[in-house]
């Protein structure tokens, strides 16, 4: 692999810096328009669960991904951390949950169920929300732990999760229809089971996934996605990324009225980058 | 006394792999070889040194302190053993005895201090308890061999408790200052700390409060509701978290609510035995046992001048202790206790004056000259230890590169960048991107809003073009295996003295 396939003195560097020329775009479009109910600059609230428990494993690039892909077309993000025994953020656009070590996960526990209602409403009525590995297993229904501790989950995602013995660990790649070909690392000993008719996020093409058996990667339930995936996910699997974003525009702005501002369809991002990790993902072992 | 068959093998094996030429995996064969003849060969060496053993271990500076710590040693008239090549594993050990063994066994050392990563120093001392140990912090580091920090933490625990004589211990690192409060009265050795002054505390962010106060917080609680939350939790979850590696079993000893519950625990926490008081223009002022002192230091970066910190607060320890027949100058007591000079003492002023010629471990702030110009390579393994070294040096004036691989040694796994902030490298940009993992780090700085002028993950061709960019002094932030390839590289050029 050599840098003449690419030419790496010209495009992607340039042509995908920080801040580059897709920003003003929709935010133009949005001044010129005075009949709808959008705001100036619109807005979006992400809420970021638990970033001080569940941070270790990178999952806050998945924050930073929809912060700048929203900034790169005009849009405001407002990112909000939501901490252990806080209120929940109201009118929250977009809900974001990592992976974390034991002891956080020990504490998240603990403060979940407060919460329980506003994430099944806000899932329950479209709110895109993305949540990995440990929070993922924690929106199941349950967890038995190795040692056969019962840890009761949230029941929004209708699967629960056994520990194994053996640690599902490597770099893997997962099918779907909705995003394409989706790339990341997975780290679990948990195997997960999604209940008769659930649909899993991805099909295994490398790599365990849930539980190493069925082929299925992680879930989805309308416009929520729970996955084992890290990498993180977002920066390196961009179309999920701006799903998330266009769901969180609709909801918030309606169609009608984001379309007619030029706001939806998101504005083209240059992802080569992004494609250039991926292509170099898929190769590496396991 | 190991048996004088194997000590013949391993060094035959040393010498045909010298012969083969080959470089790292060279030196990994022949304690590869021995290992496995004899399992307990490196301790059975190691159990008759007359100052023992000295263990360095934790995630970030150890073959940098270890470095320090041999050379205050010797400079204090000690014979010392050390595996100096920055391979931290027991065969590693082994293949740094060979060359020093006679026949018979015997090593020709007064005490050896070694270098283990975590789960090695754990099995060492299994075997050998350690007369001193040394314990630099514990940060995450390649999750997908060690598992948690947690677990991390419960390793150097174990470490801990099995040393005899003294254990070293940072007391900026949570897991650490916990350890050294000692609640539960299983360490056995007396307990000695190193610390920084509150204005360099800055300098070294804890994975804990990674992310933990950058955003806005929605009707933030007070502190004290949230160790409260965080300790409810604990009894609930510890050890049986939702993705707890498979038979970890994580601690909640030194684990649980480590981030909050930590700072209770540091009030029992002793004094430091050496405080880094400042850092301004590489002279480093040191606090000891109320002697101020300043000193010019060819060590660079913060890190590593704490580092040096540790080795002091461990050196005079261990010269206090050992009362040394064979040395020339130095007396049993390095710091004599109730010393309140202002100046400090004759001993200390000794380790002091040898600290100052310490220069840079290999890969970690070394620098080499290249067609005149200076390049620095920084060994960067993990988010801790990528964030101090961005915090430590000034990128003002420097060509910066960065070369990410993800062999086993690096950690396969490229989340970890993500958890490095590249803020300090967006106004001077990075000039090259390279390793096998040059597009996930060039993602990486386009979404910190980093410049960045070439991506190439083929590493021999980029390490030229990026020397050749200008005459600018150049700086190379490397993974371990990057590293290992752009020292040969530079070296096959240079001439360097090959490890």
């Amino acid at each position: 692999m050599s840098s003449s396939s690419h030419n790496p003195s010209a495009a992607p560097s340039l042509a995908s810096a920080p801040n580059a020329a897709a920003a003003p775009n929709a935010a133009s479009a949005l001044n010129a328009t005075t009949a709808t109910s959008l705001p100036d600059a619109p807005r979006l609230r992400i809420v970021h669960l638990y970033p001080r428990e569940m941070n270790i494993y990178g999952d806050h690039g998945n924050v930073e991904a929809v912060a700048q892909r929203c900034r790169w077309r005009g849009i405001e993000p407002e990112v909000i951390g939501y901490h252990i025994g806080a209120e929940f953020p109201a009118e929250a656009d977009i809900i974001l949950g990592g992976g974390g070590q034991d002891s956080g996960q020990g504490a998240v526990q603990a403060d979940l169920p407060r919460i329980r209602d506003q994430l099944a409403n806000l899932i329950a009525s479209g709110a895109p929300t993305l949540v990995i590995c440990g929070t993922y297993q924690l929106f199941g229904n349950y967890f038995k732990t190795i040692g056969g501790e019962m840890i009761a989950g949230l029941g929004i995602f209708d699967l629960h999760t056994v520990g194994g013995e053996r640690r599902m660990i490597g770099n893997i790649v997962t099918e779907s229809e909705e995003f394409g070909e989706i790339v990341g690392y997975e780290n679990h000993s948990g195997i997960t089971r999604l209940a008769a008719g659930w649909q899993p996020l991805g099909r295994v093409l490398q790599g365990d996934g849930n539980n190493g058996e069925d082929g299925g990667e992680g879930v989805r339930l309308h416009n929520a996605i729970g996955t084992y995936l890290h990498g993180p996910l977002l920066p390196k699997n961009p179309r999920i990324t701006d799903f998330l974003i266009s769901k969180a525009i609709e909801r918030r702005y309606g169609l009608d009225a984001a379309t007619a501002t030029g706001l939806l369809p998101l504005s083209t991002l240059d992802d080569t980058l992004a494609e250039q990790a991926r292509a170099i993902a898929k190769t590496r072992p396991r | 006394m190991p048996n004088p068959l194997v000590t013949i093998i391993g060094k035959a094996a040393q010498a045909a792999a010298r012969l083969r030429g080959g470089g790292s995996g060279g030196t990994a064969f022949p304690g590869l070889v021995v290992e496995k003849l004899d399992p307990n060969y490196a301790v059975g060496v190691l159990s008759n040194l007359p100052h023992g053993v000295v263990l360095i271990s934790g995630t970030n500076g150890k073959t940098t302190t270890t470095k320090i710590v041999a050379e205050l040693l010797e400079a204090s008239g000690l014979r010392v053993f050390t595996n100096s090549t920055g391979s931290n594993f027991m065969r590693g050990v082994i293949a740094s005895l060979l060359p020093r063994i006679s026949l018979g066994g015997r090593l020709d050392a007064d005490i050896a201090v070694l270098e283990l990563d975590e789960a090695h120093a754990v099995r060492f001392v299994e075997r050998l308890a350690p007369r001193y140990s040394l314990l630099l912090n514990v940060m995450r580091d390649q999750l997908d061999r060690f598992g948690e920090i947690d677990h991390t933490a419960e390793l150097l625990a174990a470490v801990a408790r099995r040393t005899t004589t003294a254990v070293v211990l940072n007391r900026e690192d949570n897991r650490l200052a916990r350890l050294a409060a000692n609640v539960d009265g299983r360490i056995i050795a007396r307990i000695v700390t190193y610390g920084l002054a509150a204005e360099l505390k800055s300098h070294f962010p804890q994975d804990d409060d990674l992310y933990a106060d950058e955003f806005e917080t929605w009707d933030p609680e007070p502190l004290d509701a949230v160790v409260a939350g965080a300790g409810m939790g604990a009894g609930v979850g510890a050890g049986v978290g939702a993705d707890a590696g498979a038979g970890m079993g994580v601690g909640a000893s030194v684990g649980a609510g480590a981030g909050a519950s930590a700072n209770s625990a540091a009030t029992q926490v002793p004094e430091p035995a050496v405080i880094l008081q400042a850092l301004t223009n590489n002279t480093a002022t040191f606090r000891s046992g109320g002697a101020v002192f300043s000193t010019p230091l060819k060590l660079k970066g913060i890190y590593n001048v704490y580092n040096a910190a540790a080795a002091l607060a461990l050196v005079q320890t261990i010269v206090a202790d050992e009362p040394n027949d064979a040395s020339c100058g130095s007396t049993h007591s390095a710091l004599p206790p109730g010393s309140t000079g202002d100046s400090p003492p004759d001993s200390l002023a000794a380790l002091i004056a040898a600290l100052a010629n310490v220069e840079s471990a290999f890969g970690r702030g070394e620098t080499l000259t290249h067609n005149g110009c200076a390049v620095e390579l920084l060994l960067v393994k993990n988010p801790g230890g990528f964030r101090l070294a961005l915090e430590s040096f000034d990128p003002t004036g420097y060509d910066t590169m960065i070369a990410i691989n993800d062999e086993y040694a690096d950690g396969r796994d490229m989340s970890w960048l993500f958890d490095v902030e590249f803020a300090a490298l967006r106004a001077g940009g990075v000039t090259m991107v390279s390793g096998v993992r040059a597009w996930d780090m060039a993602l990486r700085l386009h979404y910190d809003d980093v410049p960045f002028t070439k991506v190439d993950n083929d590493l021999a061709q980029a390490l030229p073009r990026f020397l050749a960019a200008s005459e600018r002094p150049k700086r190379i932030y490397c993974t371990y295996t990057a590293m290992l390839a752009i020292r040969r590289q530079l070296g096959k050029e240079l001439n360097v003295e090959q490890q």
